[in-house]
């Protein structure tokens, strides 16, 4: 008689049941809707219609162009960035534990508090940041109202929000790198910025893993912080994939929202996947 | 420490502040002001403080819709939170403990479903579907399906540690598998436990877009739709728009100071190891 495993396979059923019902089913649907006029009555067979139609109308094929901007420009600025603020906040300076706390606590406000908060601070006339500018004579710019400019403030507010977390990741890397290579390069004579580029950069490269491929997944995601600071305006000229889908689907064009579901998935799998393959085969070659 | 790090220290400090301090502080300030002095948001100190008035005042809004939201949120927080717990280390458990072709598969799966957006059309024509949509415990669902991902990542990780001499012992002891899990096992991932209900809360706690999606209503209202619903309302009172996000941070806050520890080592998790 065969002994029963005791780890029997059942235990995966209830996650799984929920898993498959929730999360595949709707994620194998979206391939059969996206190809369909779908309305809140029914759904009729287009062919590639939606998809044609999101690439040659201009204020949809905008939010594809404005994701990966926005995805480009966040995961860029958050990782610069959170490298240089751990290595500040590991140096062994005054205060470096309350600060920590205070450029990490943003992360767990909740993003629409954030986003109205800002649209209030970046309102042209009466806005904080205004105000503060025009103290020092500088005539501050529309931060929200000017279409050229909308998307990268809140690019900006989304960098502010989440580079706590880079920060965080970074400052656990850098806790794993032994300080004997500093004190081999310090021998060598290796000058501080030397040190950086030479033993910090390529040692903490996992790190770098984690915070490029989490602020890109997120940064191609976005919804909620565009859609309290600008609902994609003005005009569509903030609009991404993610908002995209919320209008369309208000709107009850079903199957093109569904199309925009697919085109979001198919964008995220072409950034990530070998992006992620990359990052992993450096690692062996170090 | 030296001089310069004192130095360097005190700068730092003070951009911080300005950067992300000062932010939070007009929230307070604002949300002091009576609806006139607020209209534009700026430095000064409130002529009047009418906090507790506006606090009164936010609260009663919309026949107390704050107090429904903290309910609606508080419920499918917790309901979601016991069920990715015990769901979620029993298939953590399984993952790590079974190495066959069938939990390797399912175990990309997982990775692949914190990749993927959620496709949200067909996953509210599927809610309509099983009566699901537009109900609390559908938002529980949907809230375990999205949040597994990255609590069996979390628990497979952490059961790799727990040697497998323990479960040997509790079987020869004649355990069930229930058993096992249940009183040896699972007591066992107390630290991830914390860590994953503490980060989980917060992620599900702040969710604006799926309510959004799968949640409309007003009597199914949720804490972040609030702020959504009171945006148009309070237009032109600022001051009470910045209270109601002042009352929706409290919770956030409230973890960020007793679980700090908890926050980081399940934020950071994948880091070090990459």
């Amino acid at each position: 008689m065969q002994r029963r495993s005791p780890y029997p396979y059942w235990f995966l059923l209830p996650a799984g049941t929920i898993f498959f019902v929730l999360f595949l089913v709707p994620t194998i649907a979206s391939f059969y809707f996206s190809l369909t006029y779908w309305d809140p009555f029914e759904a009729r067979f287009a062919g590639f219609e939606n998809y044609v139609q999101f690439f040659s109308e201009p204020y949809l094929a905008r939010g594809v162009m404005n994701t990966l901007i926005f995805a480009l420009l966040t995961s860029g600025l958050k990782t610069v960035l959170g490298l240089l603020l751990a290595v500040l906040l590991t140096s062994g300076m005054l205060g470096q534990g309350l600060m920590r706390s205070v450029v990490f606590f943003p992360v767990l406000v909740s993003t629409i508090g954030v986003g109205l908060l800002f649209q209030e601070l970046m309102h042209p006339t009466e806005g904080a940041i205004n105000v503060a500018l025009s103290w020092v004579g500088i005539d501050g710019p529309g931060w929200l109202t000017n279409p050229s400019l909308a998307l990268f403030s809140v690019a900006l507010v989304d960098v502010w929000r989440g580079v706590g977390l880079a920060t965080l990741i970074y400052i656990a890397g850098l806790a794993t790198i032994s300080p004997d290579y500093y004190e081999a390069a310090r021998i060598d004579g290796a000058t501080r910025i030397q040190q950086f580029w030479r033993v910090t950069v390529p040692l903490v490269r996992p790190a770098t893993t984690t915070v490029v491929i989490l602020s890109l997944i997120g940064g191609l995601r976005l919804f909620d912080l565009i859609w309290a600071m600008t609902r994609g305006g003005p005009g569509f000229s903030s609009d991404v994939l993610a908002s995209t889908i919320y209008k369309q689907y208000q709107a009850g064009f079903w199957g093109l929202s569904t199309a925009g579901n697919v085109i979001l998935f198919l964008v995220i799998a072409v950034v990530i996947l070998p992006l992620s393959l990359w990052f992993n085969r450096k690692e062996v070659d170090l | 420490m030296k001089t310069r790090q004192i130095v360097i220290g005190l700068i730092s400090m003070a951009v911080f502040f300005v950067i992300f301090v000062i932010p939070f502080i007009l929230v307070l300030l604002t949300a002091s002001k009576t609806p006139a002095e607020a209209a534009s948001v700026d430095f000064t100190l409130p002529e009047r403080w009418v906090f507790w008035e506006n606090l009164v005042e936010t609260v009663q809004t919309r026949d107390y819709q704050l107090l429904l939201a903290y309910w609606n949120s508080s419920v499918i927080t917790v309901g979601a939170i016991v069920g990715l717990v015990i769901f979620g280390a029993m298939v953590g458990y399984v993952l790590q403990r079974r190495d066959t072709k069938l939990t390797r598969g399912l175990f990309f799966m997982v990775l692949a479903g914190l990749m993927i957006p959620p496709a949200v059309v067909p996953t509210i024509w599927l809610l309509q579907g099983i009566n699901l949509f537009k109900t609390l415990h559908g938002m529980v669902l949907i809230q375990i399906a999205y949040g597994l991902g990255f609590t069996v990542l979390l628990y497979r990780s952490f059961i790799a540690t727990i040697p497998r001499d323990l479960d040997e012992a509790a079987i020869i002891d004649g355990g069930t598998p229930l058993q096992i899990f249940f009183r040896v096992i699972l007591p066992l991932l107390k630290p991830v436990t914390v860590t994953i209900i503490v980060v989980q809360a917060i992620g599900i706690f702040n969710d604006f877009t799926h309510p959004l999606y799968y949640l409309p209503g007003a009597e199914n209202v949720t804490v972040q739709l609030t702020l959504y619903n009171f945006q148009s309302q309070f237009v032109s009172q600022i001051n009470l728009l910045f209270m109601n996000i002042l009352l929706i941070t409290i919770p956030p806050l409230l973890v960020f100071i007793f679980f700090n520890r908890q926050i980081v080592a399940g934020m950071t998790s994948g880091a070090v190891k990459g």
